[in-house]
């Protein structure tokens, strides 16, 4: 089977250079990367056809193996039409970032960089548990006194809850003036 | 009845109703409705579909009756179908939710109305890729949803958006260039692009040849579906998406590339030539996706973290080749579809309700809202695998099927799987801790909405703060959330006939031979026949020609 030696060139050049170009952080070069691989994969599916023949239409007198093979061809035809819909998209895309943000630049993800730095013990979860005793341990006066503690703690923390909701009041009426005085 | 013949219209009416919604684009209530009509015509259309294939073989139906190897065909057998069901459940319960977010926002910031087209075109290029019985059908059905998938996550393009939106057209741009060039490669070697003819023609290539063509489609299809190392992609692009828009993808996109991994497996190169790596990549997709997901502080990222988590107990299921295994994987599917997306809706009302999806910055939200607290619940347990729930039906039958295979790596992959059931159950937990059970004051960094809401839930009627500052939630989008979480629920109730249904799925997928009789006629060999025949073939050409330089096709 015959094969093009230099359309088989041109598909590896088109494939070193897209990869290299779709490697590179701006969103230009990857668009770009991007249709040259589409388009060395469409000469890949030409090449499959097998070697050139007749223009595939019917004709009795032909002989079946004297035609190209059409298949390749309408499969390359529909591909063409994706990555046409895609780089139309992507520069869409390009150019609305450009608007943004006046960069072509794809930048590293906030949440990712975020759990990056996160620091291994968090408070909440690493500290060992409290351990709370049973209400029926100890003889009767010491669970009466702990009762008494517990019982003043729990009243002034509620003292506390209610200076809290007094805060968020605040915070939250000086968050309605400053919109009305807006 | 018999409907299999109308199969093709459950992608037709989609695209037809996209070329509506598209025509009304300033009509935004029309638009809705037509969508609504076509998707429950759909499903309707899909649940006969169903019924039809329920015990049988497969089905093909050929488009304008070209005969098989030549023409377009689609296939009907218990797995497309189930998958079409399932699939057109969930995105009705998402297009009613977005309706009424849509409604309720009363968004007219967007020129053109592009949602719901989109939306519908993306569910066509789903229920395509689902019924192909070609493989440049199957990649153009990938093609449909990838372009609308596109559009869609970028919508009300925004910074953040069109960043993680980049990351998402490039990845799926590079894989669908895979998979196009496994397609030319496949087409050079055998001459032919029907599945059916590629199952008997792939088999008589070297092995070596086999094995480039089997590991091309894997990888290709491995991106789609998030596969371990292949799926880097995933919480960087899903969760800045509009929330109706993740959870449609969570649930459906990476399961088209799970479906389209088990035709590879059960169709194209059955034999299982590829296990070892399978079994590998399961247990790094299942530990790698779990551990990511502990480590994120926003709820969306960590239930993407928990999609690719899971997607490692399918193809679990798919390296155990044995018909237990491959029945558990179409049961897994189906539960695995309806409850992540049933959990990003649920997330989604959060982020409404408290207004963050972080969980540094909500707590309380059990007095807040308790129903809410409930609709979570159910999923998480259901996902983590706690009895009776669907969850742990399914992973008890990919225990079973692990024994049964009686492998090293089979035993490895169970004592991993129940591992990372137990991480899940760790990480819904560790939300549902910070998120309902603590007071919002607690939190590191708690939104103002949460607090005084939670204030108002604690104080009963004293001093209330609350001006109604969070965005409003209908009651279609609860409905639709309530619904999704029901069905996922009932999924448990109506484990044994649903069981049975991948019974057979599974039955016919194992027997591939049956799909390729129902495609290319009833006089064609069984794959074994077609090999013998084969190498009776070359072994006569090799004693007639002497100078035949005796290549060895197959070992």
């Amino acid at each position: 089977m015959a094969i093009d030696l230099s359309l088989i060139l041109v598909m590896g050049v088109m494939y070193g250079v897209g990869v290299y170009l779709v490697l590179d952080r701006t969103m230009t070069r990857v668009m770009l990367g991007l249709l040259l691989l589409t388009n060395a994969t469409n000469l890949l599916i030409f090449h499959a056809g097998g070697p050139a023949g007749l223009a595939p239409i019917f004709n009795k007198d032909i002989a079946a193996g004297d035609y190209s093979d059409p298949l390749p061809q309408a499969l390359v035809l529909t591909s063409i039409v994706i990555s046409f819909a895609v780089t139309a998209l992507m520069l869409g895309l390009i150019y609305r970032a450009w608007v943004l943000s006046h960069g072509d630049e794809i930048k590293d993800d906030a949440e990712d960089r975020k759990v990056a730095t996160k620091p291994s013990y968090d408070p909440e979860e690493d500290t060992p548990a409290s351990t709370d005793s049973s209400e029926f341990d100890g003889d009767e006066q010491t669970r009466e006194r702990e009762f008494k503690i517990k019982e003043e703690k729990r009243k002034s923390s509620s003292l506390e809850s209610q200076k809290t909701t007094a805060r968020i009041a605040k915070d939250s009426s000086d968050i309605a003036g400053q919109k009305e005085h807006a | 009845m018999n409907t299999v013949a109308l199969a093709p219209l459950c992608v037709a009416i989609l695209f037809l109703a996209a070329a509506v919604t598209f025509t009304l684009s300033h009509r935004v209530r029309l638009q809705r409705l037509v969508s609504l009509v076509a998707l429950v015509t759909v499903l309707s259309l899909e649940a006969t579909l169903v019924v039809s294939a329920w015990d049988g073989e497969p089905q093909a139906v050929l488009l304008a009756n070209w005969p098989a190897p030549f023409g377009i065909t689609m296939v009907v057998d218990q797995l497309s179908s189930l998958l079409l069901v399932v699939s057109s459940i969930i995105s009705l319960a998402v297009l009613i939710f977005a309706s009424g977010q849509d409604i309720a926002d009363n968004d007219h910031e967007v020129p053109i109305s592009v949602f719901y087209p989109t939306y519908l075109l993306l569910l066509a290029g789903v229920s395509n890729a689902f019924l192909a019985g070609d493989l440049f059908n199957l990649y153009v059905g990938f093609e449909i949803l990838l372009m609308a998938s596109y559009v869609l996550i970028t919508m009300n393009a925004n910074t953040p958006r069109i960043r993680s939106g980049t990351t998402y057209v490039v990845v799926s741009v590079v894989s669908s260039i895979l998979f196009l060039t496994a397609i030319g490669f496949i087409y050079a070697s055998v001459g032919t692009v029907n599945m059916a003819d590629l199952s008997l023609k792939l088999q008589t290539l070297p092995l070596g040849t086999q094995l480039q063509l089997h590991l091309m489609l894997l990888i290709a299809f491995g991106i789609k579906a998030a596969v371990f190392p292949l799926s880097l992609w995933l919480p960087d692009s899903y969760p800045t998406a509009p929330a109706p828009v993740t959870a449609v993808f969570a649930g459906l996109l990476t399961k088209v590339g799970v479906y389209a991994i088990i035709r590879t497996e059960t169709l194209l190169f059955p034999g299982g030539a590829l296990d070892g790596l399978l079994s590998v990549v399961a247990i790094l997709t299942l530990i790698v996706g779990i551990l990511g997901a502990l480590a994120q502080g926003d709820i969306k990222r960590m239930l993407s973290f928990i999609l690719i988590s899971h997607i490692g107990y399918m193809i679990w299921g798919i390296a155990l080749n044995n018909q237990l295994g491959m029945t558990t994987v179409v049961f897994y599917i189906a539960h695995h579809i309806v409850i992540q997306t049933g959990l990003f809706l649920v997330v989604a009302l959060i982020e409404r309700r408290g207004g963050s999806a972080n969980v540094e910055r909500l707590g309380g939200m059990l007095k807040v809202a308790p129903w809410l607290a409930v609709l979570y619940f159910i999923p998480a347990i259901n996902l983590g695998g706690i009895p009776p729930f669907s969850g742990f039906i399914g992973k008890v039958g990919l225990l079973q099927a692990s024994v049964e295979a009686n492998t090293g790596m089979a035993y490895a992959m169970s004592g991993v799987g129940v591992l990372v059931s137990l991480l899940t159950l760790l990480a819904l937990t560790r939300v549902w801790n910070k998120v309902f059970w603590r007071s919002a004051t607690k939190a590191e960094k708690p939104t103002k909405v949460i607090l005084r809401a939670e204030h108002d839930a604690t104080a009963k009627g004293k001093n209330q703060l609350d001006r109604h500052d969070h965005k409003p939630i209908p009651v279609s989008m609860v409905a639709s959330t309530v619904g999704l979480v029901a069905v996922g629920t009932s999924i448990t109730f109506f484990a044994a006939p649903l069981f049975q249904l991948a019974e057979h799925a599974s039955d016919n997928l194992m027997h591939p031979d049956r799909y390729i009789e129902s495609v290319l006629g009833p006089q064609t060999p069984t794959r074994e026949d077609y090999l013998g025949e084969f190498l009776d073939q070359q072994n006569a050409v090799d004693n007639e020609d002497a100078s035949n330089d005796g290549e060895v096709v197959t070992e």
